[in-house]
């Protein structure tokens, strides 16, 4: 079994170290292969018979691609059609070096059966390893692996009795050097895409090629250039880069593009601790390639060239336009800049990692009838536009399609991509919401067959064992509250009178941890997933809906297991005994919110239930005083809800969301339950827990909100949250009722994400908008893993269920805290993106509608306005490009902009028409124009056809 | 980059060797004429030298001489060039002193001490060049001196450091994997009994994978001492050509 040599590896790393391994040699490594009778291998991966029909190769092969082939390729060798490669040790680790998406990628694809992928350990191999020679550079050493083990390959399936036209292996290379080697040494080697362009049957393939170096530059450049133009500054290496930073001349952060503006963007540099900075990059020199998420190097401009960041709107339009336009609006932003705003300003000297993944969005039709070059358009309006090759545009045009970045020269405007996949027709609401899905990479697959493996076989019931382990709380008046048509109910509560006269409030929280058991695929896929995603009309499961629908949902009259939270508690309030156990509850009602109001308020019911929602009412309101007190934040944001026709699922009304007293009665106890939990894990697993924090932010965050109540004469007290809870109670200004609203949608804007972390990993524990010192997720686990997990914690702390390595385990703890964070994020993305869809929508059916407003914002061209009946934001531009712009004065003080002769400040009450715009249809946007006040040549007439019927009053 | 990877998908190490598989062990016995037991024993590239003195009578301080069974004294040192960087202290820092004390327990626990009372048994072992498993390499290595010594023992000590990645345990870790951030477990075993000497951890393990790892561990023991087993009958025979019988 040991029969191999060592021998001495020696490599340098940073600084001057000698490392010595051992690498040993071994001569029970196969080849994988069916027809292989020579090796003793249990399972071959690489299939007897392999059929590709190509023109170039006639006779069955193997394909090695080469390193850089899988890099760029990836997209390629993803598709069904191609199998039967081996992948060379070499290769994998070079892939893993160099990118890790492309790396998991390799992997997830040789993990897959039907691809026929198989890992040859070449450098382990005693035939196929070699040394390297002094003067030899690690690329050519690999390269010349490469070669050797195809060589071997070659050799060793040769041997075998497989006829004339036996099997071959084929090496895929796109490197001229490495061809031409092989070829002298008697391999059959392709350029990549020579093999894939052979390949008779599929046709489709051409079109996922990327494009590879040699090509990129002669590509786009030889028709549309005929002298190169180097639009842009080379980058520099990465050991420069490095040596940069480590002297401070560059920083190195995370690229931001603007949304508003392609010619400007920020890079966010990560300093010690808390202290971050924010780089200003204007221009196209200065961004510099640089696209939206890449990880890179700046350089700071000097002090006298720093500009503040411009409020205008700007777009990039494309095609049509010639380099001098855009200097004018690169000239347009720099003469902007206000001295006191300057900010730190920079330019991007180098990328230190592209962070490129595939983007959705339209293609552009080149107006070239011929051409098989074209534009294409991401969603995201911070990604820039992508230059592909297809031939396919006319059947494109017109779909949503994915692309892929390949590369972007310095002579070139765009940078070079290719096309994935396409996803449907644009404006259909199944593609839309795909996009919206994809872009926020929100996992929406159906759950495989391995996942739905672990669901509890049906008919499911509640077994002896479990009732033996578990308190039988059937006998209470446990009911649940929660908005109409709501399935997922994973909350349920109960209160009585005890007779000591307190009160007996229990919290029932579905037992997901029962089903969900950690380390199976289902548990994975939860995890990865992190949340439910619920868009309009439609939701993304966590767990599949028979959990979530049925065993976990507290349905009423049905015998559930559940997680409770009994405490008890005194008339004042005052907590005096708490304790957690597993129990089994049968929730007597299922409530709406309006449905418990009702009772709550009908002085004729005396049932048990409504009983027991009054006292948790009762309960509920003094929680609730006591909380603010102690300086929670009462925020606001208008939440929409659409009325969606029962057939089309189109939307036909939209309300802003109504909150009732139950609301809140529900949320205290959540709260109170979260709190308890938190307080209890942490006490059991300092190391372990997983708490929630709410940071608080930093007191800059605040100036737009300070700026905005001065202009009203408020002031606002931002030191604590509680001074900040206080002063925004106090802010009222007389006939001007929505005002303390408003101010709360801009306090609302100025906070800090709330994140999830392990108590290990940090010591800040505060959660400020609550005003708790400690704070975790408990009470929904059917739509949250991180109340999963926190289950699981607390029922080892209770001893109800027995500890697993991975949750004690505070890195891994960590890591899935950063999962869950991230997928919380684009989870409320895609929601918002999916409530603005659905907005078009409706505004598309209704057409044009006029609306009173409040201004939120004030720009340089523009100003923001909030229509508090939909809940809808959007901007009046006063710069069209076709039109003669009207005198703007800007002031950004106030801040004011000053219109011809009217002067918007913020919190201005306006009159605006509201339409659908929809001339970009892949950025179909809400158009707003004002009505009032009137201003010559900038505002429209109200649209008479169309009377607002039956006004709402707005100063609620 | 995150890391290296300790073991590939195809379940090779960094070196080549699979999950189970020991390094190349190579060892000779009484390599020095003046001690009374000798023996030099690579692993890998860990390469070690033990030297056995007495049994004899008490040196330095009187008292510590036990009335029923023989004092182990042991001493373990790394020369100044054994570590990639030059080693300033080769002996008497801590982790020195820490290692000296688990070899004196691990052979108390192996030899016949109850033979030799007032008595004492010098054990001194030297790192020559270290590449992981240290103490492990230091105990069969050590375990050949004593039997070199013809000390009396009860088995062969065998000892062998595992880890744990990927839910695998690793045998006989080298340096690499060591430093590799895997918690890391030394097992010293008597192999015929199948009884524990001594086993030390200082990484964090959940208790569940503490079973897998230790049985890992005591079937690497069993094929170091396979290994040292047949070391000692060739130097048998080797010497037994050389008295001419």
């Amino acid at each position: 079994m040991l029969k191999s040599k060592t021998f001495v590896k020696k490599t340098r790393s940073g600084g001057v170290m000698k490392v010595v391994r051992e690498h040993y040699l071994r001569d029970d490594i196969w080849c994988g292969s069916e027809t292989c009778t020579e090796c003793k291998q249990d399972s071959p991966v690489l299939q007897k018979d392999v059929c590709v029909e190509s023109n170039l190769c006639s006779y069955p092969h193997y394909l090695v691609p080469d390193t850089n082939v899988v890099l760029h390729q990836i997209d390629v060798l993803e598709n069904p059609v191609i199998r039967n490669v081996i992948i060379l040790q070499t290769v994998l680790q070079e892939v893993r070096h160099r990118s890790a998406p492309v790396h998991k990628r390799l992997k997830d694809i040789i993990h897959e059966k039907e691809k026929h992928f198989y890992t040859f350990t070449n450098e382990h191999h005693r035939e196929t390893f070699i040394e390297r020679q002094p003067g030899e550079s690690a690329n050519d050493r690999n390269d010349r692996a490469i070669r050797v083990a195809v060589k071997w390959y070659s050799k060793h399936l040769k041997t075998l009795e497989s006829g004339p036209d036996g099997l071959k292996v084929v090496l895929l290379t796109n490197d001229l050097g490495n061809k031409q080697k092989a070829e002298e040494n008697g391999m059959v080697a392709f350029k990549f895409e020579e093999y894939i362009k052979s390949l008779l049957a599929n046709p489709e393939l051409v079109d996922l090629l990327a494009l590879s170096n040699d090509d990129k530059v002669t590509a786009f450049t030889d028709r549309n250039f005929i002298h190169i133009l180097v639009l842009f500054p080379e980058h520099l290496p990465l050991s420069r880069i490095q040596v940069g930073i480590k002297s401070g001349s560059y920083l190195q952060g995370t690229f931001r593009a603007s949304r508003d503006n392609y010619l400007e963007a920020t890079v966010f540099v990560q300093g010690d601790g808390e202290d971050s900075t924010e780089v200003l990059i204007q221009g196209l020199q200065n961004l510099n390639r640089a696209v939206h998420q890449d990880v890179v190097a700046v350089q700071l401009l000097p002090r006298n060239q720093w500009l503040a960041p411009s409020s205008v709107v700007l777009q990039d339009d494309g095609v049509a336009k010639d380099d001098d336009v855009e200097e004018d609006e690169e000239e347009k932003l720099r003469l902007s800049a206000a001295e006191a705003a300057r900010k730190p300003t920079g330019k991007v000297v180098g990328i230190i990692k592209r962070n490129w993944r595939p983007f959705c969005g339209m293609l552009n039709v080149s107006q070239i009838k011929e051409s098989t070059r074209h534009l294409f358009t991401p969603a995201d309006r911070r990604v820039p536009r992508i230059r592909i090759e297809t031939r396919q545009a006319s059947t494109l045009a017109g779909q949503r399609i994915m692309v892929a970045i390949d590369g972007w020269p310095k002579n070139s405007r765009y940078p070079n991509g290719h096309f994935v996949r396409s996803l449907g027709g644009a404006g259909e609401k199944e593609t839309e919401q795909e996009v919206l899905l994809l872009e926020h990479d929100v996992p929406h697959q159906a759950f495989s067959q391995a996942v739905l493996s672990f669901l509890p076989k049906m008919p499911w019931a509640i077994t002896p064992e479990d009732m033996a382990k578990r308190e039988d709380l059937r006998h209470l008046t446990v009911c649940s509250v929660d908005p109409p048509g709501c399935t997922d109910i994973d909350d349920a509560l109960h209160c009585r009178e005890l007779e000591n006269g307190n009160f007996e409030v229990g919290v029932h929280i579905a037992d997901v941890s029962h089903f969900i058991r950690p380390g199976n695929a289902l548990d994975k896929e939860a995890a990865n997933r992190g949340t439910t995603v619920y868009l309009c009309g439609k939701r993304i499961d966590m767990v599949p809906e028979l959990l979530s629908s049925n065993l976990c949902s507290l349905r009423s009259n049905v015998e559930r297991l559940a997680f409770s939270c009994i405490w008890e508690i005194n008339h004042k309030a005052e907590i005096l005994k708490t304790r957690f156990t597993k129990s089994v509850i049968n929730s007597k009602a299922s409530l709406t919110y309006a449905e418990a109001q009702m009772r709550i308020d009908d002085t004729n019911k005396t049932d048990d239930i409504t009983q027991s929602l009054r006292g948790l009412n009762k309960l509920a309101k003094i929680l609730k005083r006591q909380r603010i007190e102690n300086g929670a934040l009462t925020l606001s944001s208008l939440e929409v809800r659409f009325h969606m026709d029962s057939e089309t699922h189109d939307p036909i009304d939209l309300q802003t969301k109504e909150l009732m007293e139950t609301n809140s009665m529900v949320e205290e106890f959540m709260l109170l339950a979260n709190i308890s939990v938190a307080q209890k894990i942490y006490d059991e697993f300092s190391e372990c827990a997983l708490l929630r924090k709410h940071p608080a932010p930093p007191p800059s965050n605040y100036d737009v909100l300070i700026k905005a109540a001065k202009s009203k004469n408020v002031e606002i007290h931002v030191d604590s949250a509680k001074a900040l809870a206080d002063s925004l109670d106090g802010a009222k200004v007389e006939s001007f009722s929505y005002f303390n609203t408003l101010l709360r949608i801009l306090a609302t804007r100025c906070m800090m994400q709330a994140v999830y972390f392990c108590s290990g990993m940090d010591s800040d524990f505060h959660h400020y908008g609550l005003a708790s010192p400690i704070y975790t997720h408990f009470t929904s686990p059917i739509r949250r893993y991180s109340d999963i997990i926190v289950h699981r914690l607390l029922a080892v702390a209770i001893g109800a269920d027995s500890t697993y390595p991975d949750l004690m385990d505070k890195h891994k703890q960590s890591a899935l805290c950063n999962n869950l964070n991230y997928r919380h994020k684009m989870a409320q993305y895609a929601q918002r993106a999916s409530v603005t869809f659905h907005t078009q929508l409706f505004f598309k059916s209704r057409g044009m509608l006029n609306e009173e407003g409040f201004v939120l914002f004030v720009r340089k061209n523009a100003i923001i306005v909030l229509i508090p009946k939909f809940g809808l934001e959007g901007t009046v531009f006063f710069d069209t490009k076709d039109k003669v712009s009207p005198s703007l004065v800007y002031d950004e003080e106030g801040p004011t902009l000053k219109v011809e002769q009217h002067t918007f400040h913020i919190f201005d009450r306006v009159k605006v028409t509201i339409g659908l715009d929809d001339s970009n249809i892949q950025h179909q946007k809400i158009r707003m124009a004002l009505t009032e006040p009137s201003i010559p040549g900038v505002s429209v007439p109200a649209p008479e056809a169309e009377p607002p019927t039956k006004k709402q009053k707005l100063d609620r | 980059m995150a890391g290296i990877e300790l073991l590939s998908d195809q379940g090779y190490r960094l070196d080549g060797r699979k999950a189970t598989e020991l390094r190349k062990v190579q060892a000779r016995l009484g390599v020095f004429a003046q001690a009374d037991g000798s023996a030099y024993l690579e692993q890998g590239n860990t390469k070690v030298l033990a030297v056995v003195y007495g049994p004899h009578e008490m040196r330095g301080s009187r008292s510590r001489t036990l009335h029923d069974r023989a004092v182990i004294n042991c001493q373990y040192s790394m020369a100044t060039f054994s570590t990639a960087e030059r080693k300033r202290r080769p002996h008497g820092d801590r982790k020195s002193t820490e290692m000296s004390l688990h070899l004196k327990q691990t052979f108390e626990a192996a030899v016949m001490t109850q033979l030799f009372p007032r008595s004492q048994i010098d054990i001194y072992v030297k790192i020559l060049q270290s590449d992981g498993g240290n103490y492990s390499v230091c105990v069969n290595a050590a375990t050949l001196a004593v039997i070199d010594a013809g000390i009396p023992m009860r088995d062969y000590v065998c000892a062998c450091t595992v880890g744990f990645v990927d839910e695998t345990p690793l045998a006989d870790l080298c340096y690499a994997e060591e430093s590799g951030g895997v918690s890391s477990l030394a097992l010293a075993l008597l192999p015929r009994g199948g009884q524990i000497a001594l086993v030390q951890m200082d990484a964090r393990l959940h208790q569940d994978h503490l079973e897998a790892l230790i049985e890992a561990a005591t079937t690497a023991c069993k094929g170091v001492s396979k290994v040292l087993d047949e070391v000692v009958r060739q130097h048998l025979q080797e010497a037994s050509v050389l008295t001419g019988e």
